[in-house]
């Protein structure tokens, strides 16, 4: 087993002038006091990527920056679904006695380093080059695609999708790092402007500056005892053009392999994090992973199932959609809330039971898929 | 391999790869079968297919597709066993039997579905 030893989370939104290295320094600062180490005591660094500043060795640039000679140190890139593969790859090197203390660290100035057409731009690259990108598509385009089709073939409405939204918006309200801390309505989702019909405004996250960090350790490093019970990976496709049947989704299979691997179902889960880019990838992951029936996310979601006070609490920090998304760092963020809700410091967020989780990642278009569960560990 | 005459090259074609062995059809071109790394034969498509998935994309992110919004993007899956991304008509439906044509595009064509 590997633990989760500290975490560190920087407030969404707007940070006028800082870089992408300043806001992975801020989170990493938190994560080592949270953990209680020394900068000297990090033995490994796994970081994601900046699409404002783009590096070919960008985990020894944060290194050199912070101040550390680490044994081991590479970027991971693979989309949303990075901040748990990098998690992934943390417990299994420090559980094969590679590194001692891992510290996994992203931050990007993503809203104020660019315009928001060049965020827009840069990650409509995802898409096929040759067949894909020349038709003008962009990430909501995308998911629009994935989220017509869902729609057609399991009866959902644009007012069910909504309902996330709401939710995501309605935990946010009660974090002070969250981007977005007005209240909305399922009417005011309906209302927002479209951006890739079925997906409006309020259907998709937004693009943040922030910086999220932790640290994987081979022991605990003080009285917060959360390890790591399994993860497992999924990659079925890259492209939506040769995206599987929906029926045939990489979430599905890197649950079922998770599940195996931790010896635990979802019956045993009491907190839920789940990626969240845009209302649709949260409906289906919730369903895909058996947090929710077949077309009966929006419902679970509207009758506080998913509430701080509901069977199955989810991203109690506000989520994508509403905490915000600074890029790799924004589904860090997941795993930070996730943490201090095992830990009991999560204040007036706080759950009644977070005892087992499971988080979720995907990455490109429900491309690339990680889950992964969490126990307390008396 | 044959340079590919279709319409990401600016000619009115869609173009297909079918397997010499196993007689899958895939869309992206590339030296060998995905399914089973056989040899490969290229064909054009005769453009008939029924759409998949839609969205009508009203925020764009550059100034030359700015000009055309909003645009209708649609996965079409095509009568001889494989899926595309195209345009098409705004008011398409899933399930709606189309047909291609070509229609010009932020500086280049796209080929662009409309129903039969």
């Amino acid at each position: 087993m590997s633990y989760i030893t500290g975490v560190g989370l920087t407030p969404f939104g707007r940070h006028e002038g800082a870089s992408s290295l300043d806001l992975m320094s801020r989170a990493a600062e938190l994560a080592l006091a949270d953990a209680g180490l020394a900068r000297g005591e990090i033995d490994g660094v796994l970081c994601g990527y900046s699409t404002v500043s783009p590096h070919i060795m960008l985990a020894t640039v944060f290194a050199e920056h912070f101040g550390i000679q680490p044994s081991y140190a590479h970027a991971v890139q693979v989309g949303g679904a990075t901040s748990l593969a990098m998690a992934m790859l943390a417990h299994h090197l420090v559980g094969a006695g590679v590194v001692r203390h891992m510290l996994v660290v992203s931050g990007e100035n993503r809203l104020t380093g660019q315009s928001r057409d060049a965020a827009i731009q840069a990650l409509a690259q995802v898409g096929h080059p040759d067949y894909e990108v020349p038709l003008g598509p962009t990430i909501p385009a995308y998911y629009g695609l994935v989220a017509s089709r869902y729609m057609h073939e399991h009866g959902v409405t644009e007012e069910d999708l909504a309902e996330l939204a709401v939710l995501m918006r309605t935990h946010a309200l009660a974090h002070p790092g969250a981007q977005f801390r007005e209240p909305i309505t399922v009417a005011d989702v309906m209302a927002s402007k479209p951006v890739a019909l079925p997906l409006k405004l309020l259907d998709c996250c937004p693009v943040s500056d922030g910086g999220a960090a932790f640290i994987v350790s081979r022991e605990p490093t003080g009285n917060l005892r959360i390890g790591v019970r399994g993860c497992a990976q999924a990659h079925t496709h890259q492209h939506v053009t040769s995206a599987p049947a929906l029926s045939e989704l990489g979430a599905e299979i890197a649950v079922a392999r998770a599940k195996a691997i931790a010896g635990l179902d979802i019956a045993d889960v009491r907190y839920a994090a789940v990626y969240d880019s845009f209302t649709i990838t949260l409906a289906m992951l919730l369903e895909d992973l058996g947090l929710a029936k077949r077309g009966e996310a929006a419902a679970r979601a509207r009758s506080g199932h998913f509430g701080r006070d509901g069977e199955m609490p989810l991203n109690t920090h506000g989520g994508l959609l509403s905490y915000g998304h600074c890029g790799v760092g924004g589904a860090m963020a997941h795993l930070v809330e996730t943490h201090l809700q095992m830990t009991e410091r999560a204040g007036a967020r706080q759950v009644r039971d977070a005892s087992i989780a499971l988080l979720h990642g995907d990455g490109g278009v429900l491309s690339s898929h990680v889950s992964m569960f969490l126990e307390r560990v008396r | 391999m044959s340079v590919r005459a279709d319409w990401t090259r600016g000619h009115e074609a869609i173009l297909y790869q079918s397997c010499r062995s196993c007689r899958a059809a895939q869309y992206f071109c590339r030296a060998f079968c995905a399914v089973c790394g056989g040899d490969v034969t290229e064909s054009r498509a005769s453009g008939e297919g029924r759409v998949y998935a839609t969205t009508l994309v009203c925020r764009a992110a550059t100034a030359e597709t700015r000009v055309h919004v909003p645009y209708n993007i649609v996965l079409v899956d095509v009568s001889e066993g494989f899926r595309m991304m195209a345009h098409g008509e705004k008011d398409l439906a899933i399930g709606d039997e189309v047909m291609a044509r070509f229609e010009p595009f932020a500086g280049r064509i796209v080929p662009y579905f409309v129903r039969r």
